[in-house]
């Protein structure tokens, strides 16, 4: 849950982002990038500002949101972990790895850990197809994932989680 | 001496360590009082041997494979960084078989040079076309693109040159060049490639573009999955425009050619090119009905060139050699190279470009080396997700678009994705079905219901209720989103379904199962 503080805060910088981008052409979708990458997710109080500087309809921005499969409305755990679901890597045993990830982490897809640490996705397709089965975390690539590989992805990403 | 040591930062390098084995290099050298340059090059391809280590040598380069951070202290042991032998020695790099048959023209840089370096790349041939292009008219340019037979390698096949010369034709104040970097199909990576390995080639193709047809705005719109691919594309922009080629006045020439990457957000249907152009004027990437064509009508009304990354970055090299130089390579109407990307269930996967005309099964097992697992490779999935399954028996076709076309396949953007014996094809139909309805965009009917109709259908198959009849009803349902779809995601989804339930029958129950499976259900 979000404080007043850094509801403030948040507001501040969704309004700021929105000076900086809202006259480039075709402006909506570098904006929900950047306050994507700043603020983790597209808050639903946005909308309202980023229409009115758009000179869109609430409903257009939110459709655009939800359209992209890149842009969350809430929240994601500190590590964001995708796995590849595409045909490459499930000729090379992705389907089980989804699996040992699903059970490991105790969560389905579009889920968050309990202690908040990792949020898992499908992805469809990471470019890794010569090293499949894939796994990204963050911006972090990784090739050849096995179950052990991301047992170790699990660890690392909780002990990052820990320490901070 | 500072030797020079190549270790890639392609993202498939850094997905095997490439960042830690580099920092282990310069750490070692250090400890060792050795003077050393890292630079990090593109990726060779050859990705079963990354972290690819090469040394520059009197002799040439020499390679490396795969590199642990583990066998660093034992490459420095050997006097790897005066390429002497060690257990992971590959020789001289352009002696490796795999690379030597190979023939690379638009990947003729890739691996080779400091991808983001303006010096690198002008000392490798760079930049030839666009000085030839400067000297020449528009309507010249396009001809010589046309004349070297290069067609669109995103997947349509369509003519570049012709789709220049309509953007060429149209009175506008504003018209631009988009290139299409939304590579989502599954089994493809050459762009990512080029765009991490050379982006100074992409950045020129673009230029050229704008000068050709008149456009002096350019727009690369990149996946969101390829962040590597960003940080490269940026690093050279910016190096382009502070020598002067990009900007106003592109080498002084009077012409203005301004050039920025715009991130996609992961829609795969955004690839297809009018649902691209949406998005990039912010809005939901549905696609739009054709005509007006882009060339005319495009990106905010205005005409517009729309491109894959793999067509643009060939136009530098048909511009510096010659359009007979390029048209001679190839069979058929397909002329030049395809860089064709080896995929999945492969022992050798990586990047090979070859003239068209090499067979499946060359590719399969002399590049590929067969399956990784060892085991018989029953099926091969070309040109991506909404590309045919091909089993064995059509090995022998040749990479060519029209031979292709014959056997109700298609060569899409050049991936090929191996499967063992261990798959089930009735799944990978499912699938296919499955894929088209998280993409799609819901525009038209056929593919926002068929797809997850198609789902339905095939559970109903595989279970073995009323057997017959939903087979005649996939088949039917095949037939209305192959030619009631507004674009390529519902029209060619039926490839992988049909191509799988027709070749692949047994697995959907056709046959013996099948028949008893039905006799027992009615």
């Amino acid at each position: 849950m979000l404080d007043s503080h850094s509801t403030q805060e948040m507001g501040a910088t969704i309004h700021a982002l929105i000076a900086l981008h809202q006259h480039r052409p075709g402006a909506l979708l570098p904006l929900l990038h950047a306050i994507q990458d700043s603020v983790g997710f597209i808050p639903e109080a946005a909308y309202a500002p980023i229409s009115k500087a758009l000179a869109l309809s609430v409903a257009e921005v939110h459709g655009v949101v939800t359209f992209y499969h890149h842009f969350r409305t809430h929240k994601a755990g500190q590590h964001v972990m995708q796995i590849c679901r595409a045909e490459s890597c499930q000729a090379m045993g992705s389907e089980a790895l989804e699996a040992h990830a699903k059970k490991c982490l105790n969560v389905d897809y579009h889920q968050t850990t309990a202690d908040g640490a990792i949020t898992l996705e499908p992805v469809y397709c990471l470019g890794n197809c010569a090293l499949s089965p894939s796994v990204m975390v963050g911006d972090e690539i990784y090739g050849r994932v096995t179950a052990a590989d991301l047992d170790a992805l699990i660890l690392e990403a909780r002990h990052a989680e820990a320490k901070a | 001496m500072v030797t020079k040591i190549y270790i890639p930062r392609d993202s498939s390098a850094l997905a095997m360590g490439a960042d830690k084995v580099a920092i282990a290099v310069v750490a070692e050298a250090k400890n060792r009082g050795l003077e050393v340059e890292v630079i990090r090059n593109g990726s060779r391809g050859l990705y079963w041997l990354e972290t690819m280590v090469e040394v520059a040598t009197a002799n040439g380069r020499v390679a490396y494979g795969p590199v642990k951070v583990k066998d660093v202290p034992s490459l420095f042991d050997a006097d790897f960084i005066d390429g002497k032998a060690h257990a992971l020695s590959l020789g001289l790099t352009e002696e490796i078989d795999w690379l030597k048959k190979q023939q690379r023209l638009t990947f003729a840089r890739v691996g080779i040079t400091d991808p983001v370096s303006l010096d690198d790349y002008i000392a490798h041939d760079g930049y030839n076309g666009l000085k030839n292009a400067l000297k020449l008219s528009g309507a010249d340019i396009v001809k010589i693109v046309t004349d070297s037979g290069l067609r669109g390698r995103g997947g349509a096949a369509f003519p570049t040159g012709i789709k220049w010369n309509t953007v060429l034709g149209c009175e506008a104040e504003q018209k631009y060049i988009v290139c299409n970097a939304d590579e989502g199909d599954s089994g493809t990576y050459s762009d990512r490639m080029i765009m991490e390995g050379d982006p100074f080639v992409l950045i020129e193709g673009m230029t050229i573009a704008g000068v050709a047809v008149g456009a002096t705005r350019g727009y690369i719109y990149l996946r969101s999955e390829y962040p590597h691919a960003l940080i490269a594309l940026n690093e050279a922009i910016a190096n382009a425009e502070k020598a002067g080629y990009l900007g106003d006045n592109v080498l002084g020439s009077g012409k203005a050619f301004h050039l920025e990457v715009r991130r996609a957000a992961g829609a795969y249907v955004c690839g297809e090119e009018t649902s691209l152009l949406e998005s990039l004027e912010g809005k939901r990437g549905l696609v739009r009905f054709k005509p007006p064509l882009p060339a005319i009508e495009g990106l905010f009304g205005k005409p517009t060139v729309v491109n894959n990354v793999i067509s643009l970055a060939t136009v530098p090299i048909i511009l510096d050699k010659g359009a007979q130089f390029y048209a001679d390579y190839g069979m058929g109407r397909s002329r030049g190279t395809l860089p064709i990307q080896l995929a999945g269930n492969l022992k050798h996967s990586g990047l090979v470009e070859l003239a068209f005309g090499a067979t499946l099964r060359e590719l399969l097992y002399d590049f590929g080396g067969g399956s990784f697992t060892g085991k018989p490779i029953r099926a091969v999935q070309v040109g991506g997700p909404l590309g045919a399954y091909l089993p064995e028996s059509q090995f022998d076709t040749p990479l060519d678009y029209e031979e292709f076309t014959k056997i109700w396949a298609v060569l899409g953007h050049g991936g090929i994705v191996a499967f063992d014996d261990s798959v089930d094809m009735a799944k990978m139909a499912r699938y296919a079905f499955e894929f088209c309805a998280i993409e799609s965009c819901g525009k038209c009917t056929p593919c926002r219901i068929g797809s997850t109709r198609g789902v339905e259908v095939i559970d109903k198959i595989t279970s073995g209720k009323d057997h017959a009849r939903n087979i005649a009803l996939v088949r039917d349902l095949s037939d209305t989103m192959l030619n009631g779809s507004l674009c390529a995601l519902g029209g060619m989804t039926p490839y992988p379904v049909l191509s799988a339930l027709n070749h692949f029958g047994e697995d959907f129950g056709i046959g013996d199962f099948g028949l008893s499976q039905e006799s027992k259900a009615g």
